[in-house]
């Protein structure tokens, strides 16, 4: 499953989406809006906006990028957009494979590139009432 | 010709985030930006930043546009 959604992610059902006999291991990842920023400022949420069908797209090709490089059996990515609040999860990434070190591998690729490359912004809200549109340092697309 | 821009984050927060804008047949994105930067004080100050996809595929300025297209203006990404 490659999407872009609305609603709360739940983690437990990608990861069981994943999962095959095939498979012995089954690794998930969550990212979950934090309660401070980088800077150490304290954060009440986070809006994600997304280019949706560019983005499960590129989930799409990273995914498969992933089985090439690690040969997992099955991966999912889901990331949600709107207004999340502290401890919401906004990225799930779950990979099944047969064994533990290609789906620890192949999860780890899959996040580190959605992150670099997916076009899907955050805008960071802060107690004060300010905000700010957060970039990802590694991205593709530095200036 | 007309084409639909769609833009994202800061771009959005300068233009809105869907428009359709009529553009001379044969142009290309580079005109397309510029002719939204003309109503748009804010927007040159993004144009290194942001990339230009047409029709789902990140293109360079010199992309001849067509009728119907679909542009999104892509900043820096921000997402995970």
């Amino acid at each position: 499953m490659f999407a872009v959604v609305s609603e709360p992610i739940d983690v437990a059902a990608i990861a069981r989406e994943v999962r095959t006999d095939a498979c012995g291991a089954v690794v998930t990842f969550a990212g979950v809006v934090r309660e401070r920023s980088d800077d150490d400022r304290p954060v009440t949420g986070l809006s994600y906006e997304a280019h949706e069908n560019m983005a499960a797209e590129e989930f799409e090709r990273i995914a498969a990028e992933a089985r090439e490089r690690f040969g997992s059996c099955a991966i999912s990515v889901v990331h949600r957009i709107g207004d999340l609040a502290v401890g919401d999860v906004s990225v799930a990434v779950a990979v099944a494979a047969p064994h533990r070190s290609a789906a620890f591998a192949a999860c780890e690729y899959a996040i580190h590139e959605l992150k670099r490359r997916a076009p899907i912004w955050k805008k960071e809200h802060y107690t004060r009432g300010d905000s700010e549109w957060k970039t990802n340092p590694d991205r593709a697309n530095s200036p | 010709m007309k084409v639909r821009v769609l833009a994202f984050a800061r771009v959005r927060e300068l233009l809105g985030s869907a428009r359709e804008v009529e553009l001379p047949a044969g142009s290309t994105a580079a005109a397309l930006w510029d002719e939204l930067a003309k109503t748009c004080t804010g927007l040159p100050a993004l144009a290194k930043s942001t990339r230009i996809a047409r029709n789902g595929h990140v293109v360079n300025r010199a992309e001849i546009l067509h009728e119907g297209d679909e542009i999104a203006l892509l900043p820096p990404a921000g997402g995970g």
